[in-house]
């Protein structure tokens, strides 16, 4: 079985005088070299130019409104249970009358908070969750702080700020359409 | 005779001023290219492309803590790189920055000094610069450092053989060890009778010696970061260790200067005396000419230390003694023949 395609035969073969002087090899590399030196530049200014994030990227995560702005997610446990990384805890609490433009169906989640200290952003929750209420879509990368307190992201901060229309912050909707159209 | 003298100060000091300058801004032209033959854009934060980088180093390192080891021998640990720096800023006095100039029916030549054995000078202050190397790693009392110096010691010394005999052959044509004598000697044939033409195998065998003598790449096992940590000025921190640094910078300068008075016509350059300019004019574009070919140099050198990889010793010493040394011999040979058969 051949292993790869770049394997050489070891020749233990004298030296040619070109080779010996080692001059040839020496300029040859230093064209190498000075090829290089004119050719673009691979580096990413990165306070001021950031790169694109891939269209699967897994960033923080946000919890999704509906299509009328009501919040989708209905505090099931799945995303909890699913967790490897045990960082997702929520309270569930019912949905009063006259709150039907907040919350989605009758239970919510009071309490949402994801420990990002403990967050491996694997994306397990997204996959688990039956409502498509959470996703890593949130174009940032993991935070870091000087204190671990304010790591635990409560609702406030997970929550989509508004609505968007066709439920995309960007990449949103179903896993699969993400994956294979984004 | 007054404004003679004083010119010789002014002469000094920019000399001084330039050598350090160009050392300076060398760094910043380092890590720049470095960048780019890595595909890299370099330091570019510190003012317009990084311009100021030079100046936040040197702040850094003046602000940085000294620490001196407790088994140090103190005195030499502070001579090491004083020594450095000294012998490094010295050799500069004796290059010919360009023919003269006139004023008032004076004649001020662009030299500092112009001594007769000028070569002679440039050689004793190099082997003076390896005591830099070797007493600041001997002062250090550390093992890493001990290896370093006795390396570079060993290092220089054997290159030195090697740059001596290759300046022989020069000097058997120019008939003459004065740096002023020998660039003045390069202006006919149109500014273009450059030695390098005269003695090729002399100038690769000098320019590989002077890679050796600035312990530049691919010959810096003094300071081989791989397996002696930092080599000779591992236990040095704060401005000792920027002297040790800066002065391989000066070094490179003055080698480059060198290089170009021996063997690239030094401040002549083509057509400089069909122009029909005056006097003053050319002198001061020999100057900048004398410059653009120190410059190339510089390059090169940084070109040669981010394409090669380090020698091993052996092959060092070996390179040194069996190559270099026989074929400058027969350099001077080849040459003692042409000069005999031909003049």
């Amino acid at each position: 079985m051949k292993l790869t395609t770049r394997s050489k035969m070891v020749v233990n073969k004298q030296m040619t005088f070109s080779e010996r002087i080692y001059l040839p090899a020496i300029i040859s590399g230093m064209a190498v070299t000075l090829k290089h030196f004119f050719m673009p530049k691979v580096t990413i200014r990165y306070p001021e130019v950031k790169r694109k994030f891939a269209a699967v990227y897994r960033g923080v995560h946000v919890l999704k409104r509906d299509e009328n702005g009501a919040e989708r997610c209905t505090a099931c446990g799945l995303c909890a249970l699913s967790c490897p990384a045990e960082a997702i805890t929520m309270t569930a609490a019912e949905r009063k009358p006259g709150e039907e433009h907040l919350y989605k169906e009758e239970k919510y989640a009071e309490v949402y908070e994801i420990n990002m200290l403990r967050c491996i952003f694997c994306g397990l929750c997204e996959e688990a969750c039956p409502k498509e209420a959470i996703f890593l879509t949130a174009e940032e990368i993991a935070p870091a702080r000087y204190d671990r307190k304010s790591l635990v992201f409560g609702k406030d901060k997970l929550v989509e700020k508004e609505h968007h229309p066709n439920g995309k912050v960007r990449g949103g909707g179903p896993l699969e359409e993400r994956l294979y159209h984004g | 005779m007054d404004f003679e003298i004083v010119f010789k100060l002014i002469m000094i000091v920019t000399v001084f001023g330039v050598s350090l300058g160009t050392a300076m801004y060398s760094t910043l032209a380092e890590r720049k290219f470095a960048a780019f033959f890595q595909d890299r854009i370099g330091p570019d934060r510190a003012g317009k492309w990084g311009l100021l980088q030079p100046l936040a180093d040197g702040g850094k390192l003046f602000s940085k803590e000294e620490i001196i080891p407790g088994d140090a021998n103190i005195l030499m640990f502070i001579a090491g790189p004083s020594l450095a720096m000294l012998t490094a800023c010295m050799t500069s006095a004796v290059v010919p920055w360009g023919t003269y100039l006139e004023i008032n029916d004076l004649k001020l030549p662009l030299i500092v000094a112009d001594i007769n054995v000028g070569i002679l000078y440039v050689f004793g202050v190099v082997s003076l610069g390896v005591y830099g190397i070797m007493i600041g790693g001997w002062a250090s009392n550390n093992k890493f450092s001990l290896l370093g110096a006795i390396r570079g010691a060993s290092q220089n010394i054997s290159y030195e053989i090697a740059m001596g005999l290759s300046i022989i052959a020069l000097v058997m044509i120019t008939e003459s060890l004065s740096l002023k004598e020998i660039a003045a000697q390069q202006s006919s044939f149109h500014g273009m009778n450059w030695y390098v033409i005269k003695q090729p195998l002399g100038f690769l065998i000098f320019l590989i010696c002077a890679f050796a003598e600035t312990n530049r790449t691919p010959f810096d096992l003094p300071e081989c970061e791989a397996e002696l940590v930092g080599g000779y000025h591992t236990e040095y921190s704060s401005m000792k260790l920027g002297f040790y640094l800066f002065a391989e910078y000066i070094n490179m300068f003055v080698s480059s200067a060198v290089m170009a008075t021996l063997y690239f016509g030094g401040y002549n350059f083509p057509f400089m005396n069909e122009l029909g300019l005056d006097h003053n004019i050319v002198a001061i574009l020999g100057v900048l000419a004398l410059f653009v070919k120190i410059l190339m140099f510089i390059f090169f050198f940084m070109w040669v230390r981010w394409t090669l990889p380090r020698f091993r010793y052996d092959q060092l010493m070996r390179l040194g003694w069996q190559i270099l040394i026989p074929l400058s011999i027969v350099n001077i040979i080849v040459t003692g023949g042409f000069v005999l058969f031909f003049k």
